[in-house]
């Protein structure tokens, strides 16, 4: 009987990729934004009205992961920006291979990059992609208890997006018991209230955005 | 839950490759230390271990996983505490949230024992 002292990262081999990608979408200037939500809480529907106001002004592209469908990847498609879908074939999350292959089917040159993860809190948290920003989407129509039941994936993220604000009034979401939550779990995260359907906070958003694209063209 | 299935793979792609090299043909036990932030859940580790440990180098083995909890040590006060619950990042010290996690994101393969032949 032998014994073998790996001390092996398990998710080494995709941390490597992330890296390498991380490397790339840095070379270039691009700011590439990993965008995770649950299932309807409204990601793609934010990426359509940030698209339109934005397509002018920068060159976005699109990574679209879903289990099995191209739904999505057609919605965006017809905002008239490069976009490539990503179908996962059952696993719940994408991995940093994934996107390292869709990013090089990308009509280049972009200055901004969304990618769209599988509609799921608590996987993709794990997964690095080599992402600059994490952004995460919670809408009104959810309920206040998705910060305290996966912590992980608040944790992680630079950005949160409260979608559906214009249901507010018609939810028991509570925007004090949100920020309360988020106070304990990421004070520092961004927070921008947004509702994909008509549009409002879409702007403050789409500011940011931009802010954030010229720092990293200077 | 897959996304248990994904880390078992890589465990197992890991475990394989090294076993490979060093002429182990029979895995007796793998030991796993998975922080508690993961949300990699052990009995999800192992169901899926069992799903794909079917060859013959895997079968029959054990894994073994030490879960780490979660531990902070705070930027105001220096005090270094477990944290009770996953999303309560504030010093129970001095109420800071300024905090760094020194524990608890774990997700590491610490050793296999086998045989060679």
């Amino acid at each position: 009987m032998v014994e073998v002292n790996l001390q092996s990262n398990i998710l080494g081999a995709n941390d490597l990729i992330a890296r390498k990608n991380r490397g790339i979408f840095r070379d270039r200037g691009q700011l590439v934004i990993n965008l995770m939500s649950s299932p309807g809480s409204g990601k793609t529907t934010i990426l359509e009205r940030t698209i339109e106001k934005l397509k002018d002004q920068i060159k976005i592209g699109v990574i679209e992961g879903d289990l099995y469908t191209d739904e999505d990847a057609k919605r965006i498609e017809q905002k008239g920006v490069s976009v490539i879908q990503i179908n996962t074939e059952g696993t719940c999350h994408l991995d940093a291979g994934m996107v390292a292959g869709a990013y090089d089917k990308l009509a280049q040159p972009l200055d901004l990059i969304f990618i769209e993860n599988v509609g799921n809190l608590v996987c993709p948290a794990d997964f690095d992609l080599g992402e600059d920003l994490r952004a995460v989407v919670v809408s009104t129509a959810e309920g206040n208890d998705k910060l305290p039941k996966y912590p992980l994936i608040f944790r992680q993220s630079d950005i949160v997006l409260v979608n559906k604000i214009d249901l507010l009034p018609y939810t028991d979401f509570s925007l004090d018991r949100f920020y309360g939550d988020l106070g304990k779990i990421n004070p520092s995260a961004q927070v921008f209230l947004v509702s994909g359907r008509t549009g409002e906070g879409i702007e403050a958003w789409n500011d940011w955005l931009l802010g954030e694209v010229r720092r990293r063209k200077l | 839950m897959m996304h248990e299935l994904s880390i078992m793979e890589s465990v197992m792609d890991t475990v394989r490759k090294s076993a490979d090299e060093l002429n182990i043909h029979r895995i007796e036990k793998i030991k796993l230390v998975i922080g508690k932030m993961t949300m990699a859940l052990p009995e999800s580790l192992q169901f899926a271990f069992q799903a794909l440990a079917r060859d013959e180098l895997f079968s029959g083995a054990v894994l073994e996983i030490e879960e780490r909890d979660i531990i902070c040590r705070c930027g105001g006060c220096q005090n270094e505490f477990p944290l009770k619950n996953a999303y309560h990042f504030v010093c129970p010290g001095c109420g800071s949230r300024d905090l760094e996690m020194i524990q608890g994101n774990e997700l590491y393969i610490d050793s296999y024992e086998g045989d060679e032949d």
